[in-house]
């Protein structure tokens, strides 16, 4: 791919001078630039966010993100909540892919509270996982391309993420909001005939996303428009702490799923998805590819997963567990990149404090406010949401 | 990870460790000796990945711990590095210069829970909250429930509960 | 929070003249709402029939439930197919949809949105969250009451509603338009006092103007 394209390589010689920090000094007074507020409401898939941008021209010169449009002050909230009654909120955080938050919780505190999860539900948790990336994904790549200006993509991919829900439906009793993961093991089996239905839209997703390469991932528009820009260097990954598609498009094959390995991921075949030029291009592509491993990849899970089997492990009675005091953290893998939940508890029925580490919390931040300078103002939406950002689980 | 705190009791006076669980172990250091202590393990020791930074508010204790979460690429390993900050007058070393997400999330505590880090860029610009005027929400001491029922005209007719007592009278009656 | 480029000041043009630039002063107009005298008879009822048959709704997905929208525009559930259509700004727009909880920064947002849309407009609130709070009732930073406000005309209850329910919400709406009780934009003229009081009560940082369309 060429180099050629890389805007920041360009001759600027025509642009004001940097300072130490890296950025430009703004004079509102020369009426050279303008403020553009790009939000609060999302120009995609993502949610509420605004970005302050400074243009000259229509390119971007400085970019400040503003978030804090949902926030709704879950930790504080749960310290008031017994962890039982925790259990509705937390999948709230995160509304594309509420089940990770939930995996989280309760891994968490099964560590603390020292519960084996018995191996059904383990299998459970594992399809489920896979089934909530796999929407997420659906929906994000509808995202992208209605971000440059393809509507039909998020039409056939919203259906198709429609299918998945309804096989959630099937399994969870709810469509968006499961609350499947209890603490101790998962709520229920697979209901009958499930495999086969779950069979038949795997097969209609993978021959829909043929149409979704040949109409997105080949259109000369999309390519134009994406081949180059939004290159995310190799070396950033650490001082970011990007994780997930974002850093895996850069070559750097980070995935939770491999490196810490939770669940039943061990007992599967896979490797991470890797790319190669790091830029939308490519992260877009490595996601579609990690779209088509979880479609694989659920298809081992409905081979391997019992159909009989304990599902809860034998919990102490939810109304006073007492969670002994300790700290911990645990991880998941999601579309985004690393999930994870940071649980203090002080050996009360109330969690002391939980945190959300959002892989967003990075990426909508500070990368995207290193990033989106030197943009142009219509690149920008498509910037913002090949990063897959989501405000909620920043200001949670 | 034995090898890493063996490594580390070297150079630094590692007050208490304590290994969660395989993967993961959480060390105390004092206030004073914390970021060189981060700058070590990321520079000699390769955790080059800052999870996540936050707060706990130990009030009976009246004292802040910060955890800063590290993560080692290569060999899949996290420290957490416990730091006790009084609450008197919680003020803490920046590290903004090891990581650039640093600055987002010193950002964020100092807003939610008052602790300051001095020279952190635009720390003190308002994150998450507008126009707010009480203590930092995320401290013990503010109380949630109490807020909202003041400022946000709660629809009558919804009753509080213990929870406990609640479900038991309605869900298992014979126990 | 750099409020600057609001604030009054004195710049020079590029030919040199000082020119006294309120940025503030220049784009919105202050006079409060005035209620709307609706036309009588079969006028009247021909008009909220074509009101109630082309909803516009402005797509500013304030919370959770937005998610569920995505789903109403696309072919299974088709909400173009009664009429209702996403529209990118305030001016366009007859429809606002509240989908979830509001944080105080995001109601300041909407009472500008919900401003700067034209008569008549009504307002569809979506989940529990609008109604009491909903799950986050106790929470220091979500409202609890959208009516306290801004008038709305139809609740749809449910954390979160199913697109089939908003599809009902709708038709509601459409029945309550057609009656000729969608008088949400002339309500929050009458109560205006009463309305900013409230608003004013939650957003302590308040550098808008009382009223701007």
């Amino acid at each position: 791919m060429s180099k050629k394209l890389l805007k920041w390589n360009e001759d600027r010689t025509l642009f004001p001078e940097k300072n130490s920090e890296g950025k430009i000094d703004v004079d509102y007074d020369s009426h050279k630039f303008m403020k553009i507020w790009h939000g609060p409401q999302h120009p995609g898939i993502t949610g509420n966010m605004s970005l302050e941008l400074t243009l000259l021209g229509d390119e971007v010169m400085d970019c400040e993100t503003h978030v804090g449009y949902l926030h709704r002050g879950f930790e504080k909230l749960m310290e008031r909540r017994k962890y039982i009654q925790c259990f509705p909120i937390v999948c709230r955080v995160a509304v594309p892919e509420p089940d990770f938050n939930e995996y989280c919780f309760a891994s968490a505190m099964e560590e603390l509270a020292g519960i084996e999860v018995p191996e059904a539900a383990e299998w459970l948790r594992t399809l489920v996982l896979e089934m909530s990336r796999l929407q997420s994904f659906l929906a994000w790549i509808g995202g992208q391309a209605g971000s440059l200006g393809q509507g039909i993509i998020g039409q056939w991919t919203i259906y198709l993420r429609d299918l998945i829900l309804d096989r959630f439906e099937e399994l969870t009793g709810g469509r968006i909001y499961h609350m499947y993961m209890l603490p101790g093991g998962v709520r229920g089996l697979l209901p009958d005939g499930f495999r086969q239905r779950m069979t038949e839209n795997l097969d209609e997703i993978e021959k829909f996303m043929k149409d979704v390469k040949k109409v997105m991932f080949d259109n000369a528009v999309f390519k134009k428009r994406t081949v180059g820009m939004g290159v995310i260097d190799p070396a950033w990954i650490n001082p970011f702490g990007i994780t997930g598609p974002n850093a895996r498009a850069a070559g750097v094959a980070k995935d939770v799923r491999k490196d810490n390995p939770y669940l039943k991921y061990p007992e599967l075949d896979f490797e991470p998805v890797v790319g190669k030029d790091s830029d939308i291009y490519t992260r877009a592509d490595v996601r579609r590819r990690d779209l088509l491993m979880t479609v694989d990849l659920i298809r081992q899970i409905m081979t391997k997963i019992p159909d009989k089997g304990d599902i809860r492990a034998k919990t102490p009675n939810v109304l006073h567990w007492k969670v002994p005091a300790g700290e911990t953290y645990s991880r998941a893998e999601c579309t985004r990149g690393e999930y994870g939940y940071y649980m203090v508890s002080d050996g009360t029925e109330y969690p002391r404090r939980i945190n959300v580490r959002g892989p967003s919390y990075t990426h909508a931040v500070a990368l995207l406010e290193k990033m989106i300078v030197n943009a142009n103002i219509a690149d920008v939406a498509g910037l913002m949401v090949s990063l897959h950002t989501y405000p909620p689980e920043i200001e949670r | 990870m034995q090898t890493i705190i063996e490594n580390l009791q070297k150079h630094f006076q590692v007050v208490s460790y304590h290994q969660q669980r395989e993967n993961l172990g959480f060390l105390i250091a004092s206030k004073e000796v914390a970021v060189g202590l981060i700058t070590h393990l990321r520079d000699y020791e390769g955790f080059a990945h800052l999870v996540l930074l936050t707060a706990v508010d130990w009030i009976e204790d009246e004292h802040f711990q910060l955890t800063y979460l590290l993560h080692h690429p290569e060999k899949k390993v996290d420290l957490g590095v416990r730091v006790m900050i009084s609450r008197e007058n919680p003020e803490m070393y920046s590290i903004h210069h090891l990581w650039e997400q640093a600055r987002t999330y010193q950002r964020e505590l100092r807003e939610m829970f008052g602790i300051n880090f001095p020279g952190s860029p635009d720390v003190d610009k308002p994150f998450i909250l507008e126009g707010w005027e009480e203590i930092p929400p995320y401290r013990r001491d503010f109380d949630t429930k109490e807020y909202s029922e003041k400022t946000y005209f709660p629809r009558p007719g919804r009753e509080t509960h213990d929870p406990a007592e609640y479900m038991k009278k309605k869900l298992y009656p014979n126990e | 929070m750099g409020k600057e480029y609001i604030e009054k000041r004195t710049v020079i043009s590029p030919e040199g003249n000082p020119i006294e630039v309120d940025p503030l002063k220049d784009y919105f107009c202050d006079a409060r709402p005035k209620s709307c005298k609706s036309a009588s008879g079969i006028i009247e009822k021909f008009a909220n029939w074509a009101r109630s048959e082309s909803l516009w709704v402005l797509g500013f997905g304030t919370g959770c439930g937005a998610i569920e929208m995505r789903p109403l525009m696309t072919p299974r559930f088709d909400a173009y197919r009664f009429g209702i259509q996403w529209r990118p700004t305030p001016r366009q727009a007859s429809v606002f949809v509240i989908s979830g909880y509001l944080s105080v920064k995001t109601l300041k947002r909407v009472v500008r949105s919900y401003e700067q849309m034209q008569n008549p407009k009504f307002v569809v609130a979506l989940g529990s969250c609008t109604i009491n709070g909903g799950m986050y009732w106790d929470s220091y930073n979500t409202i609890n009451r959208l009516d306290h406000y801004m008038p709305v005309d139809v609740y749809i209850a449910g954390c979160m509603p199913r697109p089939e329910a908003l599809l009902a919400g709708f038709d509601k709406l459409k029945h309550i338009i057609r009656e000729g009780r969608g008088e949400g934009a002339n309500k929050y003229a009458e109560n205006f006092e009463w309305y900013k009081g409230n608003q004013k009560k939650i957003i302590k940082d308040w550098d808008m103007p009382d009223y701007n369309w």
